[in-house]
């Protein structure tokens, strides 16, 4: 079994955003970058699902020279290689086109995004890829098995979850509950050197969109507070006051 | 020029989330608004679209489980009939499946979690989303003759403008359905958090699911949902549905109530759009009230029965 996994880097949860330039720029003075979380949860099970049925695990990303101490982080993990495409992350549509192109004739069985980058929150690059290749997308995956070329996967749904089945090749986003992230132990870290990481460099195309300009949201007015001995009083001010009950 | 909005059928109605984008296209005032519905509905279920402002609405109830590459295909080729130079699509799990899919058959621009009307910007059009997970709002400029927007549910209000809501038959040319649907789990006779004007959370404050009866009751009689924080699910005290926060659901209700909840960073990614935040809690230092719209330092046992109590009350005068 061939998997792919697809990585984007991003700011780690706990940073604090602003933005630079007259609110043009992503301020990433003293950010640190992580491996998407979700795209961790894809790469874990992924690792499952080959120890068990064996097979080979790689890792994709699109981006400059910098974000590979987070492609080495995922061999460390444990993948078995990976691909940098060397160009800046334009918009989803280029970043899948991208993908697409280095991918098409390599036969992955599965194809694992994950549901959205925390970072512009898009969700969007699994459905571009899973188009452009022609291939089922099992979207929001939080279970997934692989039995003799099957799929079996419970996607969430809005209010619950629905469970479907699909044959490989597919592509897969991971939610959380897909597994538990693994830590990379020595062992890995030793290894993750000298794993094969290949760069290629961009094929022709053009993404359809840009961010023109970033905005704060607005700062929120004084928190008012109400008595706890009479926080009843809360009801008639959520009526008559804010005005949402 | 015309718009084309996705309306999502679920148990033969349209959902308020699609009818949220068909007024969001009457207010884009961009032309002919069509509506594309897949799945079985009969015609006074259809006709809701019209009530906010569908002139067409393309029908067909051939769709009886979802696939992302049947709906995609049905959806752009409506498109591609009707010339829509728009594609309108609510951002809810289905949105999310088949608007990437849509873009790429339309060659379109695609924005999703998008929560402004579009603006011109000389031959581009702007639209703004959140990002960060709600710390911030990124401008997009999409330079392409079609463009999908993928819209955040509950943050466009529902306008009546009447349209002339023509239902027409839409027999789209069949396309391998490669997916199979084996189950669907979905919590019944509970109001989806994702579709809630008012939400009722609680944390690790609330000390045991045992506990959890108060913010049911309030959230009753409120007519709200319930949510939880991520320590919360991960003890199983509540099941994972309920989780909100960066690696849960994001949600923008009118009225979100946090109780017992700290506010950490991670939390508040999820729930910081929501317009007016309550919170509870017996820590004065709590990071929830810097975001808070009210607060009550206090102890949520003592504080709940009085908000429940209080809330009778006030339903029991509104009715
Ligand atoms: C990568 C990452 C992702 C994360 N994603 C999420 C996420 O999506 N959602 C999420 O929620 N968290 C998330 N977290 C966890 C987050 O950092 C916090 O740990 C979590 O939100 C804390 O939950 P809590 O407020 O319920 O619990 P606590 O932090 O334990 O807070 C409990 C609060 O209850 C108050 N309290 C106690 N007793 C009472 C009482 N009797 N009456 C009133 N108040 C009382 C306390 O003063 C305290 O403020 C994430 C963390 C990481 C590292
Ligand atoms: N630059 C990138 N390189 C590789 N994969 C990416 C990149 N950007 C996004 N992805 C993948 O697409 C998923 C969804 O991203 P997005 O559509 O940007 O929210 C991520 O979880 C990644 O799996």
């Amino acid at each position: 079994m061939k998997i792919l996994v697809c990585i984007s880097n991003v700011p780690d949860t706990t940073t604090k955003v602003s933005f630079t330039d007259n609110n043009t720029k992503f301020n990433t003075a003293g950010v640190q970058y992580i491996i998407n979380p979700y795209d961790e949860l894809a790469l874990t099970r992924a690792l499952e699902l080959t120890e068990k049925n064996g097979g080979e695990v790689t890792v994709i990303n699109v981006g400059l020279v910098d974000t590979e101490a987070n492609i080495r982080k995922a061999l460390a993990i444990g993948a078995n290689d990976a691909i940098r495409i060397n160009a800046n992350p334009e918009d989803g549509y280029f970043v899948a086109e991208q993908i697409a192109a280095a991918v098409k004739s390599e036969g992955y069985d599965v194809i694992f995004t994950g549901r959205e980058s925390i970072d512009y929150n898009s969700g969007i690059v699994g459905g571009l890829l899973a188009e452009i290749l022609n291939l089922p997308l099992i979207n929001v995956v939080s279970k997934l098995e692989i039995e003799g070329g099957i799929v079996t996967a419970d996607r969430d749904i809005d209010g619950g979850k629905e469970t479907v089945k699909v044959a490989t090749p597919c592509v897969i986003s991971a939610q959380k509950e897909l597994t538990e992230p693994r830590i990379p132990n020595m062992r890995g870290i030793m290894a993750a050197r000298t794993k094969p990481l290949k760069v290629v460099e961009p094929s022709g195309s053009n993404a359809l969109s840009n961010i023109s300009a970033f905005e704060m949201p607005k700062p929120k007015g004084d928190c008012k507070y109400i008595d706890a001995a009479n926080a009843g009083h809360l009801i008639d001010l959520l009526h008559n006051e804010a005005k949402v009950i | 020029m015309s718009i084309l909005v996705f309306a999502e059928i679920q148990d033969g109605k349209v959902k308020k989330s699609s009818l949220e984008a068909v007024s969001y296209a009457k207010q884009m005032n961009a032309g002919t608004i069509h509506a594309v519905a897949l799945g079985n509905a009969d015609n006074s279920a259809l006709a809701e679209l019209a009530k906010y402002g569908a002139n067409q609405i393309h029908h067909s109830a051939a769709f009886t489980t979802f696939d992302s590459t049947t709906y995609a295909a049905a959806i752009a080729e409506a498109a591609n009939a009707c010339g829509a130079k728009w594609v309108i699509i609510s951002n809810t799990y289905t949105g999310k499946s088949v608007a990437p899919r849509v873009a790429v058959r339309l060659k379109a621009a695609i924005a999703s979690g998008v929560v402004s009307i579009p603006e011109a910007s000389g031959s581009n059009w702007v639209v703004r989303k959140s990002c960060f997970s709600g710390k911030g709002f990124a401008n997009i400029s999409l330079n392409s003759d079609v463009r999908v927007l993928a819209l955040t549910p509950n943050s466009f209000s529902l306008t009546e403008a009447a349209g002339a809501g023509e239902i027409v038959a839409l027999n789209p040319a069949s396309v391998e359905n490669k997916t199979t649907s084996v189950e669907i789990k979905r919590v019944t006779g509970k109001i989806p958090l994702t579709e809630a004007e008012l939400v009722v959370s609680g944390g690790r404050g609330m000390k045991g699911p045992e506990n959890w009866g108060m913010i049911e009751e309030l959230a009753q009689v409120l007519g709200a949902a319930t949510a939880c924080s991520k320590p919360v699910s991960d003890m199983h005290w509540r099941t994972h549905e309920e989780h909100v926060g960066q690696t849960g659901i994001t949600i923008k209700p009118n009225l979100y109530i946090a109780t017992g909840i700290s506010g950490a960073i991670q939390h508040l990614a999820g729930v910081s759009s929501s317009k007016v935040i309550v919170a509870i809690n017996k820590d004065p230092e709590a990071p929830f009230f810097k975001i808070a719209d009210y607060g009550i330092v206090g102890d949520a046992f003592e504080v709940l029965p009085q908000l429940i109590e209080a809330a009778k009350k006030f339903k029991s005068q509104a009715n």
